[in-house]
């Protein structure tokens, strides 16, 4: 079964990563699926900005607009940005903690189709009588009212593809808890590793409350429930409540592991140790527990009473400290440091200031009593884009650069990589910045079009010119991968010269098992105190041995193909005939895939250690 | 992979031992189980008997902390060692839910 | 030694669920999945509470009203005891009796399906004899969610366990199967766990009123 080293053809390739359970391939997916979607979404953010580029535009309807903007933020959270870290995390955090494979390598394939066809039916609604149109937060009493399908939609596929990202959220919790090399105890962790951890139990928390949200509503529009109508004794505040006890935590869902990937970056760029490593990870936890308690921010203006708002107001504030904590553990890790400005540091760099806004207007916005004003405004809009962009949106592109040639074996282009930063550092804060003011001076969230004479005109446009430089940065960075492919100039274990994790202490891209022998780990960063003490490469902590490897396996596929034929019929049975005979083949489908693999062992198989020599003399090419 | 044997030495008096040890866990389960049955029985009976809701109410969530606190730590051997990680994440999991129903019970209707 | 290894009672260890490194990740993956499924009761919970007798009108039928002790009370014992039965299970598995295993297992679903069926009862005679459905109010919708959600686990881990004894019948107890039978032993006393709070919250609480 050992499939490595073999030219393929491209049948054999595409079936090869249909079937694949090997983390660092369901990593290439990841950023594939993701790489699409954000497009995708960036399209929209684009026709958005167009419509809002003059007052009284009709580039598209009102009501259409608001299918663009649902969509736009509904696929950015749900289908690009967590998508593209779950890139990340699987091609990187199994090498940072010595591993040869994640806890469960079935459950994450699992996880990536499932988010992968949940993807894939939400957008299907373009096509299939328009797309759902009450804001990627889809507040139940709009909702409900909402005609057509596209609602279903977006209930129906971010059910199946949130059971996708909850596996791989326990998939990555018991790798680190399980799989960790010799001598990689939690304090020795990368913050890479650390912020996979608790972004994963962040999800294993945060999305059963989705979860049952969206059942609920679910219910109430497909299936004649009444959590929602009052007139039946509901209540449309519960689905508030629901989306917002997940909806925060989602946002450090995402924000974490991007601080986990500056952390990663700075020290290498800086050839300094992370300051402060141990107040790092404290601050990485405490976030991840205040993130739970204070979901009701987003509600200031529900009603909740001035008890409520004040206790939220300062929990939200609180989250200010372990922030602050890493900004300056930041700084001080460049400070003194002999930087190297790579095209990942450019993106460090810019992202400190540029988070930094994003805070201190959320810590605005904390201010109970002050959002009343800027509730609903595009001062907003600011503040979460300069936090997902500036945050994310930045680790993301400073990722993909770090990372590429070890995943790919080959680098990014530096020329174009900072062009690509510049173009999008400017356009990103010529859209965004503008708009706080645009907010404070009273232009409200989610409009389609502004009349003239009420001083919004330059704002928006000088909104929308920011847009194009940053669809400019996009375009030449697919540029810059297309070259990079085509020329494929391959480096060595450690491309960027001052790595010190173990992920570098392996080939670019690594074999198919990560590690011949696993590593001796012997402190924080344990390829720079090889390095250190003028070794090559990290101590092998056993002798060499036959590695045992799972089994790659269709049934992922079809287990998710199955939810996905399930959720058309669900959402048409109550109009065609055929809706509920095909709801019935699609959960026939799934648990009949689930029961198939529950009853036919899988033991995988072994590589033994006389290939594993023979490897070495061929000079490991995977 | 570590496939490691745990037997030591003899190995039928290593199995005669751990009989005996399993065969005395089962019977501490055994109480237990007694145990839960009794607590349920005066749920009912408390409930039965018609008191004042002021008394109920916090008594028979006090005896249902208590029958799952038994599950959790007999049953499911939660007392064991090798469970740090599953009692940090199931108690984690268990503050967001209590979170959860004490909004849904002060800030849903006001 | 492999997984799959054909066992004799001498080599059979103390901890069998938890020898090799996959059993290790599956005892403790599950076991945080329970962690999640804590967070997904407790916000089912928290809709119950928050639309508890939250009907249309007066005439429709409140928790005081539909709610009985005997029915409750005998749900109750039935599941608790199918919980005592998987323990008897998990002991026989530590010691290598493959066959008193599959006894008790036997047991446990037994008793699974006369809950399943107490329940359907149950439904059956809320919905013809007070007209309480998933539609007639905001009330009956989160009753049936709750309740259902919990029916519908235990009729997944009916499933579960009758699939592993249908597929191991033959060929006895391994590490490879060890952990598979545990932790559908863990999800049944979880479902278990949810139960008390069931009858505590819903039953008890709604006749006190
Ligand atoms: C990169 C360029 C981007 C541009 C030009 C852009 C632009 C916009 C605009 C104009 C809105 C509409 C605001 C309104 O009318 O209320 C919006 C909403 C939103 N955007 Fe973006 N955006 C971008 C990237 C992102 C990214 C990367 C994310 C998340 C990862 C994101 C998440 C959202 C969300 C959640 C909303 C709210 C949608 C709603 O109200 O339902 N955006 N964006
Ligand atoms: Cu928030």
């Amino acid at each position: 079964m050992s499939t490595y080293a073999q030219k393929k053809g491209f049948g054999a390739t595409v079936w090869d990563y249909l079937t694949t359970v090997d983390h660092k391939k369901i990593a290439v997916l990841y950023l594939i699926a993701g790489g699409f979607f954000f497009v995708v979404g960036g399209l929209e953010a684009m026709f958005i900005r167009i419509q809002l580029a003059v007052p009284n535009s009709d580039f598209v309807s009102a009501g259409m607009y608001n299918q663009i903007l649902t969509m736009h933020g509904t696929t950015m959270i749900f289908l690009a940005a967590m998508p593209l870290l779950f890139g990340f995390m699987n091609a990187i955090m199994p090498l940072q903690i010595g591993a040869r494979d994640v806890a469960f390598p079935f459950i994450n394939a699992l996880g990536f189709w499932l988010f992968f066809f949940g993807g894939v039916f939400l957008n299907l609604s373009w096509f299939l009588g328009g797309a759902p149109d009450a804001g990627w937060t889809s507040y139940a009493s709009l909702s409900l009212a909402s005609e057509g399908h596209g609602i279903d939609f977006y209930l129906l596929g971010l059910q199946i593809s949130g059971a996708g990202t909850l596996m791989g959220g326990i998939n990555f919790l018991v790798t680190i808890i399980n799989m960790r090399a010799p001598g990689m105890t939690y304090m020795r962790m990368p913050l890479f590793t650390w912020t996979t951890f608790v972004a994963s139990a962040l999800i294993l928390f945060a999305f059963p409350p989705l979860t049952v949200g969206i059942f609920l509503l679910m219910f109430d529009r497909l299936f004649g429930s009444n959590f929602f109508v009052t007139a039946a004794g509901g209540n449309t505040i519960i689905w508030e409540h629901l989306f917002w006890i997940f909806g925060h935590p989602e946002v450090y869902i995402l924000v974490l592991p991007a601080f986990g990937i500056f952390s990663e970056i700075i020290p290498v760029f800086s050839r300094k140790r992370l300051f402060g490593y141990s107040s790092m990870v404290f601050a990485t936890v405490l976030i991840g527990f205040l993130g739970f308690m204070v979901w009701a921010h987003h509600m200031f203006t529900v009603g909740l009473g001035p008890i409520a708002n004040a206790i939220f107001a300062v929990a939200t504030m609180a989250i200010a400290v372990p922030t602050g904590i890493k900004i300056f553990n930041w700084l001080f890790t460049m400070w003194g440091g002999s930087i190297k400005f790579t095209t990942p540091m450019y993106y460090a760099v810019a992202f400190i200031p540029s988070f930094l806004m994003g805070g201190v207007t959320g810590v605005m916005l904390a201010s109970a009593a002050a959002d009343y004003q800027y509730h609903d405004t595009y001062f907003v809009v600011a503040h979460f884009h300069y936090v997902i962009v500036g945050g994310v949106v930045f680790a993301i592109l400073a990722g993909t650069a770090f990372y590429w040639p070890k995943m790919f074996g080959t680098m990014l282009n530096e020329t174009l990589g900072k062009i690509t930063f510049w173009l999008f550092f400017i356009g990103f804060h010529l859209t965004f910045f503008i708009q706080h003011f645009l907010g404070l001076w009273g232009m409200p969230r989610r409009i389609f079009t502004f009349l003239e004479g009420q001083g919004l005109e330059t704002g928006n446009f000088v909104s929308t010119v920011g847009a194009f430089f940053m669809a400019a940065a996009t375009v030449v960075l697919v540029i810059n991968i297309i070259i990079t492919t085509v020329k494929n100039e391959k480096v060595g274990n450690d491309p960027w010269g001052d790595g010190r994790t173990l992920e570098w202490a392996i080939p670019s891209p690594p074999p198919f098992y990560n590690f011949k022998q696993l590593p001796l780990v012997r402190g924080l960063d344990p390829l720079w105190i090889e390095k250190m003490e003028g070794k090559k490469g990290m101590t092998p902590a056993e002798p060499l041995g036959d590695i045992h490897m799972p089994n790659a396996s269709f049934i992922p596929f079809v287990i998710s193909f199955g939810l996905f034929v399930a959720a058309f019929g669900a959402m048409y049975r109550l109009d065609y005939g055929w809706g509920l005979p095909v709801l019935i083949i699609g959960l026939l489908i799934t648990f009949g895939s689930m029961f198939l693999r529950s009853v036919k062992d899988d033991h995988g198989f072994h590589i033994h250690k006389e290939e594993l020599i023979d490897e070495d003399d061929k000079g490991v090419k995977a | 992979m570590e496939n490691n044997q745990t037997n030591t030495g003899n190995a039928t008096v290593d199995i005669a031992y751990r009989r005996k040890k399993n065969a005395e866990e089962m019977r501490h389960q055994v109480i237990t189980f007694t145990l839960m049955i009794f607590l349920t029985i005066i749920a009912f009976v408390a409930v039965g008997a018609g008191m004042s809701g002021w008394f109920t109410v916090p008594f028979i969530l006090l005896l249902a902390a208590v029958q799952v606190v038994f599950q959790l730590y007999y049953f499911m051997h939660m007392s064991h060692k090798g469970h740090e990680a599953p009692a940090l994440f199931l108690y984690s999991g268990l503050l967001v839910g209590l979170i959860t129903v004490l909004a849904f019970v002060t800030i849903v209707w006001w | 030694m492999h997984a799959e290894e054909k066992m004799t009672l001498e080599k059979w260890p103390a901890s069998p669920e938890k020898q090799t490194l996959e059993a290790k990740n599956k005892f403790l993956g599950f076991w945080l999945f329970l962690g999640g499924e804590t967070v997904l009761f407790a916000s089912l919970f928290a809709t119950y509470l928050a639309l508890k007798d939250k009907v249309p009108g007066p005439d429709h039928a409140l928790a005081k009203d539909l709610f009985e002790i005997p029915l409750a009370f005998l749900m109750t014992m039935i599941l608790l005891t199918s919980s005592l039965t998987s323990v008897y299970a998990m002991y026989h598995m530590k010691n290598f009796e493959f066959k008193k295993m599959q006894l008790w297992l036997g047991i446990t679903v037994i008793l699974g399906f006369g809950f399943l069926a107490l329940e359907i009862y149950e439904f059956y005679h809320y919905v013809h004899h007070y007209g309480h459905t998933f539609t007639s109010s905001a009330f009956g919708s989160a009753f049936y969610t709750l309740v259902g959600f919990h029916g519908a686990h235990v009729a997944f881990g009916l499933a579960w366990i009758i699939t592993l004894m249908v597929r191991n019948a033959k060929r006895g107890l391994s590490l490879y199967n060890a952990p598979k039978f545990y932790v559908a032993s863990l999800y049944w006393h979880f479902i278990d766990v949810v139960w008390v709070f069931i009858f505590s919250v819903v039953y008890l609480m709604g006749m006190v009123g």
